[in-house]
């Protein structure tokens, strides 16, 4: 009897499913898209996948506007499932950003004009380099799993922003990262490179993870709690060492940094970059940056503010080190994804400057500039996805020599694209910095921003290489073609074009969101 | 010695004919949108759209001076606020522009000589495909430049700042199938982005010392500024100025950024772009009114600079790189002349505005010339040009009068104004800028009389030559009437306009509720002997300069160098003996070694930064194996140190 009463105590949380529905509509859908997948015929599950997933994002976003319309919303959030999640102002600028990323990049997934029967392999168990690896190559199949991944990790970091514990972070960052390391092994050109890079991440991916979770275990050992607020709670006085809480964060914020890929926890992200389907990094360079640098603002804000003093200055010299290889390397790669990719090290610096500013101001710049760059990149992958030869994608430098004399405007929106890399004004990538760099400055971090500012411009110079290759050279006599992009590739391609001006020259509705208000937990 | 006052009127809510200023940016960059956009369609058309925009602006530009100078000192300063642009928590930039005697007076110059080299290029690139995405160009450098000097605040100043820096990339690289062209314009782009780094952190320190980077919030509370960051503010503001105007030891770039159309030289090179880095010093007067250290530095570079562009300027047998040197020489003494404060900001700009007429004049000559000499810009395979163009001759020939400081020309009037009030700062300094502001006064009127000799009077050496290099025949020819109106208004330009700006000190009365009252030295030496020194010196650079070149017929190469003393000494013994050894042998040696060091040294310096980058970048590349067993070493070793550095910060 006592213990049926016992039994009886233990409620369920109260769960408000208005503000968690966006996720929960992602999560049903890639269920119902794995369904597709065993139930449908093959030549109708493309259709059904591409249907489903846009009416998943119009079901997502509409239930995330809603919520945040709604009168009953709170102005600052709500904390549910019993203090795991926070709703609050950043998560739904975070979830928006990373609806509209994940629908610019499902474009590119979706994609089967460029490469007939779409970048995807057809069936993946084919062992590379065989006869029947080549037959497929030309087959116009196409492996939809991808789809049911796509939401799957888009739900995972769609709860890893929003996560309020260290536990349901740290479940979060799993079911983020799983399905994107199957994703990366899926190319139908370059199999074995696409292969060796998914495995790759995945060891390094795992190390890290384990990284995470040591520090989890250290950090519970301490505050004795996985809640990022008892933490904070604890960091105020607490009678456990204070090696246990300092381990602990340093082993967290490395398995944190890095899946935001900022050196020196950069190692994977070339290679990767590289081997993986083109979608498929725009995806993950977009959507997972916006995730990670998502939790890491949390976890400092909420739960390690007090303590920054101590860990500031470290963090200082990592966010150093990444500007620095990411700047330094990106300048001798003779591969454009490599290239971003590097530049993507170099932007993780920078991002890293803001996330530690620690105020509105770093908050809220950090925010735009994920939304800027993401916007960005995608349009860059796309557009390194047309430049095409007959083995597929043409991404040795070289090739895209005189590229301006075939095809004008691409040429022209990827130097766009690229100015806005290299921060230029009356491109989002200006405005970006500047909030960042001005919110660094505010809050004494005015040395760490005269090295952002040399880096940037060291950065510059590999950008100006590419655009000097595509209009001062003489094109090449083999050179590749330019694909005339469908539908999907089209939109992503402008629509990413056209956020990276209008935020440049009318940033001012984004910056205002984007500072709405603060964490709460 | 300081004006407290200067820079500080308020302003005022822009209401009138002056809240359509925004038109001022909105046509050009209409113009700009529409060619680019249009595509070929707009092959027939698409130049008069782009000089009509501009003649437009400037017509805008002009009713918005004359309604100005109707009103009083205290209400000539306005400014419009068009929209907020990055408004985020403490720090709000908005987007606004300032109207005042100094933004209209660049006004009416970028848009004025802005239509000229318009209506100029519609002859001069005729025969070029693609000239509609030019004048594109041209109109979306106009913009920028507008933005720039019309700008409330340094971020929209560094946003127009970027654009005139891309336009200008664009349009050296113009020639794509030349490699000089495409490396030359690189060179402009990287060594711009130097200067650029300087101004981004100025702007930063002064947002973080001050909250705000709006000119009337900045120079009302800039006294707050610790001496210490005023003299870092305005050290690092004049790097930008140095980078975007070719001053030492940032100059290299400009004498290669020749390389694009004569137009561009002639606009973006000489008369507005690039002189953007005086309009940056004298905009912040009330911040170098502080520093008496910051403006001795920016004195020095002006000074350094203008001795090397006039001794460089020697050396060179190419037309449009003598004429770049000049215009790194006369920046130099717009650059000296800010740096001498309350004294020279007025001169300084008016040197600017005279220099503007008669530098963008001599570089339309010098297409002219090129244009009906097969693109030869070889002057020594030039000579005797005057009887087949007179008209260029005439024009480029007052412009040369002008730039030689010979009264009553109009660089007479600025130049001599900058060296008077040189030789007016106290002690040492005044003989040491004045002096050396008077040697460059010789030094230009030497050099420029050797391209005058050399191009258009002597024996006509191209009829020896009868082709130019490339094959084709020469057939000097006069250019159509479009190049030449322009070049006739901008002579009129070259002889008017220093005295009228002069007379009554009507500039400096005008500029005074930007930049304070123009004040008055008196110096070691005094005006009139100031002047009769700087004429006498000119005419002497002049007489030297016949006696070496005007006698004899030059060769058509560029006599070896190693040979030179010895043949100098065969011809020479009777009368150039003494001129060889006092003047001209030191001042090849010198120009030798300065050529040699601003190739040498200043490009080794940014080309061995680049290697620097390059060679670690590639080392460092060897780490990025492709094993994943030593990536996840890097990991384990960042982790340790992430580790190890918070548990020392925590219990050291």
């Amino acid at each position: 009897m006592t213990f049926l009463a016992q039994v009886e105590l233990i409620k369920p949380p109260e769960i408000e499913y208005s503000a968690i529905a966006p996720v929960l509509i992602v999560l049903g859908a890639a269920c119902v898209s794995v369904l597709f997948e065993a139930f449908l015929p093959k030549h109708q599950r493309w259709a059904a996948q591409v249907v489903l997933t846009m009416l998943t994002f119009i079901g997502a976003g509409t239930a995330l506007g809603l919520y945040a319309g709604a009168e009953t919303t709170t102005a600052q959030g709500i904390t549910t499932l019993s203090g795991a999640v926070a709703v609050d102002r950043p998560v739904i600028f975070l979830w928006v950003t990373l609806l509209l990323l994940g629908f610019g990049s499902i474009l590119l997934i979706a994609d089967r004009s460029v490469e007939p029967g779409g970048a995807f392999v057809a069936d993946a168990a084919v062992r590379p380099g065989t006869v029947q690896d080549r037959a497929q190559a030309t087959r116009t199949g196409m492996q939809t799993e991808v789809f049911p991944l796509t939401l799957f990790a888009l739900a995972g970091m769609m709860v890893f922003v929003a996560a309020n514990d260290l536990l349901t972070m740290f479940i979060a960052l799993e079911v983020l990262s799983l399905p994107l390391y199957l994703m990366c092994g899926l190319a139908r050109r370059r199999r074995l490179l696409s292969q060796e890079a998914a495995v790759k991440y995945f060891l390094l991916g795992a190390f890290a993870s384990a990284f995470f979770l040591y520090g989890l275990a250290l950090l519970y050992g301490y505050a004795g709690s996985v809640k990022l607020a008892d933490i904070a709670t604890a960091t105020a006085g607490s009678d456990k060492s204070d090696t246990l809480l300092f381990a602990g964060f340093g082993l967290l914020v490395v398995g944190l940094l890095f899946k935001a890929s900022v050196g020196p926890f950069h190692a994977w992200t070339p290679d990767v970059y590289q081997g993986a389907p083109t979608p498929i990094t725009a995806f993950m360079a977009a959507c997972t940056k916006v995730a990670a640098f998502g939790g890491i603002l949390r976890v400092l804000t909420v739960a390690f503010e007090r303590t920054n003093w101590e860990w500031r200055g470290v963090l200082w010299g990592v966010a150093v080190a990444s500007m620095v290889i990411g700047a330094v390397l990106g300048l001798t790669q003779t591969d454009v994804k490599r290239m971003v990719a590097y530049s993507s090290v170099a932007h993780a610096g920078f991002l890293l400057i803001g996330s530690i500013s620690l105020t509105e101001q770093g908050l809220s710049g950090t925010l735009f500039y994920l939304l800027a760059y993401g916007f960005t990149t995608i349009a860059v992958f796309g557009v390194i996805s047309l430049v095409r030869n007959a083995d597929g994608e043409a991404t040795h430098l070289s090739q895209w020599a005189g590229l301006a004399k075939r095809s004008p405007v691409l040429a022209g929106v990827f130097t766009f694209l690229l100015l806005a890399l290299a921060g230029i004004p009356l491109t989002s990538g200006f405005v970006g910095k500047f909030v960042v760099f001005a919110a660094a400055i505010q809050d004494g971090l005015a040395p760490l921003v005269v090295v952002a500012l040399v880096a940037s411009a060291v950065a510059a110079f590999f950008y100006l290489r590419v655009i000097v290759l595509m209009y001062f050279s003489e094109p090449a006599p083999d050179g590749p073609t330019v694909t005339v992009p469908g539908a999907f590739t089209t939109i992503a391609i402008t629509v990413g074009a056209a956020v990276t001006l209008v935020l440049g020259v009318w940033p001012s509705f984004a910056l205002d969101w984007a500072g709405a208000g603060g964490f709460i937990f | 010695m300081l004006a407290p006052a200067s820079g500080a009127t308020d302003a005022v809510a822009a209401s009138g004919l002056a809240s359509l200023a925004w038109l001022l940016l909105a046509l050009p960059a209409f113009g700009a949108a529409v060619l680019l956009l249009a595509g070929k369609r707009a092959d027939k058309w698409g130049h008069l759209l782009g000089c009509a925009t501009i003649i437009a602006a400037f017509a805008y530009g002009l009713a918005l001076f004359f309604t100005t100078l109707g009103q009083g000192a205290e209400e000539r300063t306005s400014e419009l606020h068009l929209f907020d642009w990055i408004p985020v928590g403490a720090l709000d930039v908005e987007f606004g522009l300032r109207l005042d005697p100094l933004s209209l007076t660049f006004v009416l110059l970028i848009t004025g000589v802005g239509s000229l080299i318009h209506i100029y290029s519609i002859g001069y690139m005729a025969h070029e495909e693609g000239r509609r995405k030019f004048f594109a160009y041209l109109n979306l450098f106009v913009s920028a430049m507008l933005l720039l000097v019309l700008g409330n605040g340094f971020v929209t100043l560094y946003f127009g700042w970027e654009g005139v820096g891309l336009a200008s990339y664009l349009l050296i690289g113009w020639y794509q199938y030349k490699p000089e062209a495409a490396s030359a314009a690189k060179k402009a782009f990287l060594m711009n982005r130097v200067g650029d780094l300087g101004l981004a952190i100025a702007i930063f320190i002064m947002f973080k010392e001050l909250g705000t980077t709006t000119y009337t919030d900045v120079f009302a509370r800039v006294d707050e500024l610790s001496s210490g960051s005023i003299l870092a503010i305005t050290l690092l503001l004049l790097l930008g100025a140095c980078g975007k105007s070719g001053q030492f030891p940032l100059q290299a770039w400009l004498p290669d950024a020749m390389a694009g159309p004569t137009p561009v030289s002639a606009l973006i090179h000489a008369a507005t772009m690039v002189t953007a880095g005086v309009y940056l010093i004298a905009r912040s007067n009330p911040i170098y009114n502080l520093s008496a250290d910051g403006r001795l530095v920016v004195m020095i570079i002006g000074g350094v600079t203008l001795l090397i562009g006039c001794i460089i300027g020697c050396a060179y047998d190419d037309f449009k790189k003598v004429l770049a040197y000049s215009t790194v020489s006369q920046i130099g003494y717009m650059i000296l002349a800010v740096g001498l404060g309350p004294v020279g900001y007025a001169l300084g700009i008016m040197h600017l505005l005279t220099h503007g007429f008669f530098k963008a004049g001599l570089f339309l000559g010098a297409g002219s010339v090129m244009h009906g000499m097969n693109d030869e810009g070889n002057i020594r395979r030039m000579g005797g040009l005057a009887k087949y163009m007179p008209v260029t001759f005439a024009t480029w020939a007052l412009g040369y009068l002008a730039l030689i400081g010979i009264p009553p020309f109009s660089g007479f009037f600025s130049k001599d104004a900058i060296i008077a009030a040189a030789f007016g700062e106290p002690g040492w300094r005044g003989y040491v800028f004045g002096g050396v502001a008077l040697l460059g006064a010789a030094l230009t009127a030497f050099y420029m009389t050797r391209l005058l000799i050399l191009v258009f009077l002597g024996k006509p050496r191209w009829k020896e030559l009868k082709t130019s290099e490339d094959g084709r025949e020469y057939h000097p020819h006069e250019s159509p009437w479009s190049m030449k109106i322009p070049m006739i208004v901008l002579a009129v330009g070259s002889v008017g306009a220093g005295f009228f700006l002069e007379n009554g000190e009507r500039l400096a009365g005008w500029l005074e509720p930007t930049l304070g009252p123009l004040q008055e030295t008196h110096g070691a030496l005094d005006h009139t002997m100031v002047a009769i020194l700087s004429v006498a010196l000119s005419l002497v650079g002049v007489a030297l300069a016949f006696l070496l070149f005007g006698r004899k017929p030059q060769p058509t190469t560029r006599p070896l160098r190693v040979s030179f003393p010895v043949r100098a000494a065969r011809a020479d013994l009777y009368g150039n003996a003494l001129n060889e050894a006092l003047f001209a042998r030191p001042g090849t040696w010198l120009s030798r070694a300065l050529v040699f060091v601003d190739n040498k040294g200043v490009d080794g310096l940014v080309n061995g930064t680049a290697a620097l980058l390059g060679g670690s970048s590639g080392r460092l590349r060897r780490l990025q194996t492709g094993f994943v067993r030593s990536y996840a070493l890097s990991m384990l070793l960042g982790a340790i140190c992430v580790l190890g550095a918070l548990l020392m910060v925590r219990f050291s």
